[in-house]
């Protein structure tokens, strides 16, 4: 029982980060169909960002600041530069290209600026201590990260439900061209969107390194986990992202803890079974 | 109207004795190759002849049938392992282990295909990826059946006959011409698949699956089929990198892999059998020549990459087609 608990908890903390990953996957897939592969690697530099500040000016909330702002407007500029050239394509395969491409370069430059040995960022003092729970102690970071992937939910929700930025946002999920032909510029809803998505993933990276390191090859591993948990949830909703995060969350921390070997078959096998059942995921919207 | 008809025959004619005599020259090279080049330089055709495989493959199913495989690499690290396993535990009879690994990659695409071509698009690329990744994950942590990160090492190449009369393919020239064999092989099926009436359906389906579903074609089926054609050739690619190597790695089922052989076919040009061999050979050797200016060869390779998705996404084929109709047209106009 004991053991279950504390798995339950770790697992929690997983599927909160790969909710932040998935959170901004799937919104970029939502408003312009574009897949970004590059999404892991936009963790990973953040992660790496975040490492740095930590090393120069020693403050943990500085770097969960600014690590994502420097991605995000890395974001816009790969977007206002590359990818607004790709939207009309007929081949829809072209965006996703590039964005491997771009997985490809920052995989090299990344190992070349930060070397390929697992770097550790420790949690802030604040948060470094454990609590006792039941015969063992447990660290207050990780309920922190619970604690931070709730809220963030719960913002992410407010912002797509109840505001004006929000509605515009699920109405070019809906249909893009209806919404620029209502004369609200799509490109710039685009543009911050995807700014915001590789932002998120930038939070997830310097969020999750005290916990799970940083390491070249860690770009692919979470993206790997993360198209899964879309295609789990279904893509382009935020309840699709936060329940596929905690599905595969969950099957990733118990396939770890009990049966290690096959972890990844037991998500494959999640993964299977939801699309035997439902092809466009649990929650996905029908004929994505 | 005649003298136009009758010039436009004879250029065509010229066209064709030009390519015949391409493809006789082209093929003077291959077979001398080994007595022409240094052991390393043929040790490199060897690898772009075997990608050369591995990327056709793709362009079955990304070129022809328009399904986006970003785990293509699953079936041709299947490949790797299945000969490894073969060849270790049984025999390096080419007799038992072709068929080894063409029935057991052909099987896994089956089940792969079962789930992958359920889906469309997007999520088709993700659950492909995924189960190439899954296989990886397999073979770097059940290290007691895979070898771990090791991989399984001590291959030996194969042999063909039986009893006396066999010979094994142990030399790199020998290998060379077994190798150039599979390629020539792979080459003409793979031909004749996409210019038979199957081939156009996958063209129909790539185009307009509705369309194709509506004229009563069961689009499923044709999918699972250019799925496990496609798995086929890419187990074969596999097959004969861990012959050349004589080991099997992990690597051959990481996404790295998946995304090479992409990046050839995209370089190369899709749909069309002869860019995807342009393109293995411009990636695969690329990086020998870059590796002597610079360590951040990864980095100019997806540049290139990038590149060529952005202003040129029909590949070097593409660019040799314009090229040629401009010349063409050159041509008509001095007339």
């Amino acid at each position: 029982m004991e053991t279950f608990i504390i798995q339950l908890l770790n697992g929690l903390v997983f599927s909160m980060l790969l909710f932040t990953m998935a959170a901004g996957l799937s919104l970029i897939f939502g408003q312009m169909d574009v897949i970004n592969l590059a999404h892991g690697s936009f963790y990973l530099l953040g992660g790496y960002i975040g490492l740095t500040m930590v090393r120069r000016l020693d403050s943990f909330w500085l770097a969960l600041l600014v690590a994502p702002l420097m991605v995000g407007a890395l974001g816009l500029v790969l977007e206002y530069v590359f990818l607004r050239r790709l939207y009309g394509r007929h081949r829809h395969l072209d965006q996703v290209l590039f964005t491997f491409g771009l997985a490809l370069i920052a995989a090299d430059l990344i190992r070349w600026n930060w070397g390929a040995y697992v770097e550790s960022v420790p949690p802030p003092e604040l948060l470094s201590g454990q609590i006792p729970l039941f015969t063992v102690q447990f660290p207050v970071y990780r309920l922190f990260l619970i604690v931070v992937g709730v809220t963030l939910a719960v913002l992410l929700g407010l912002l797509l439900e109840r505001t004006r930025i929000g509605a515009i946002i699920r109405a070019g999920v809906a249909d893009a061209h209806m919404v620029s032909a209502l004369g609200i510029d799509i490109h710039k809803v685009f543009a911050g969107v995807f700014a915001l998505g590789v932002a998120l993933a930038a939070l997830a990276g310097v969020l999750g390194a005290p916990v799970l390191n940083l390491y070249p090859g860690l770009d692919f591993e979470i993206l790997i986990l993360t198209l899964v948990v879309v295609v789990v949830g279904g893509l382009g909703t935020l309840r699709g992202a936060f329940f596929g995060s905690l599905l595969i969350g969950m099957a990733d921390t118990f396939g770890k803890a009990f049966l290690p070997e096959f972890t990844l078959f037991l998500i494959f096998a999640v993964m299977a079974v939801v699309l035997l059942l439902r092809p466009s995921g649990l929650f996905g919207l029908e004929g994505v | 109207m005649a003298a136009i008809t009758s010039r436009l025959a004879r250029a065509r004619v010229r066209l064709t004795h030009r390519r015949t005599w391409w493809l006789v020259f082209l093929a003077l090279v291959a077979v001398l190759y080994p007595y022409l080049v240094r052991p390393y330089q043929l040790s490199l055709a060897i690898e772009v002849l075997i990608f050369a495989i591995f990327a056709m493959s793709l362009d079955i199913l990304l070129g022809y049938t328009g399904l986006v495989s970003f785990g293509h690499a699953a079936f041709f690290g299947l490949g790797a392992y299945l000969l490894a396993y073969t060849t270790l535990g049984i025999t390096n009879n080419l007799f038992v282990t072709l068929p080894v690994v063409v029935v057991g990659t052909a099987a896994a695409a089956l089940v792969a295909g079962f789930f992958a071509i359920r889906t469309s698009g997007i999520y088709f690329l993700m659950v492909t990826l995924a189960f190439a990744q899954m296989l990886f994950s397999i073979a770097i942590r059940w290290s007691s059946v895979t070898g771990g990160s090791d991989g399984l090492s001590g291959v030996t190449r194969p042999a063909m006959g039986i009893g006396p009369l066999s010979y094994t393919f142990d030399s790199r020239t020998s290998f060379y011409y077994f190798v150039l064999a599979f390629f020539l092989g792979s080459w003409w099926l793979l031909r004749r698949i996409v210019e038979s009436p199957f081939g156009w359906t996958l063209r129909g389906i790539r185009e307009n699956e509705q369309r194709m579903l509506a004229l009563g074609y069961n689009t499923f089926r044709y999918k699972m089929a250019a799925f496990v054609i496609a798995g086929i050739f890419a187990g074969i690619a596999g097959m004969l990198l861990t012959q050349f190597f004589r080991h099997a790695a992990p690597e051959n089922l990481y996404w790295t892999t998946s995304g090479q052989v992409m990046i050839m076919l995209i370089v190369g040009g899709t749909g069309t059998l002869t860019g995807p061999v342009l393109g293995a050979a411009v990636i695969r050797l690329l990086p020998n020549y870059l590796s002597t200016y610079t360590d951040r060869w990864q980095t100019v390779l997806g540049l290139t990459f990038i590149l060529f998705v952005l202003f040129a996404p029909q590949g070097i084929m593409g660019l040799l087609r314009r090229f040629q109709e401009r010349s063409e047209d050159r041509e008509h106009s001095a007339n």
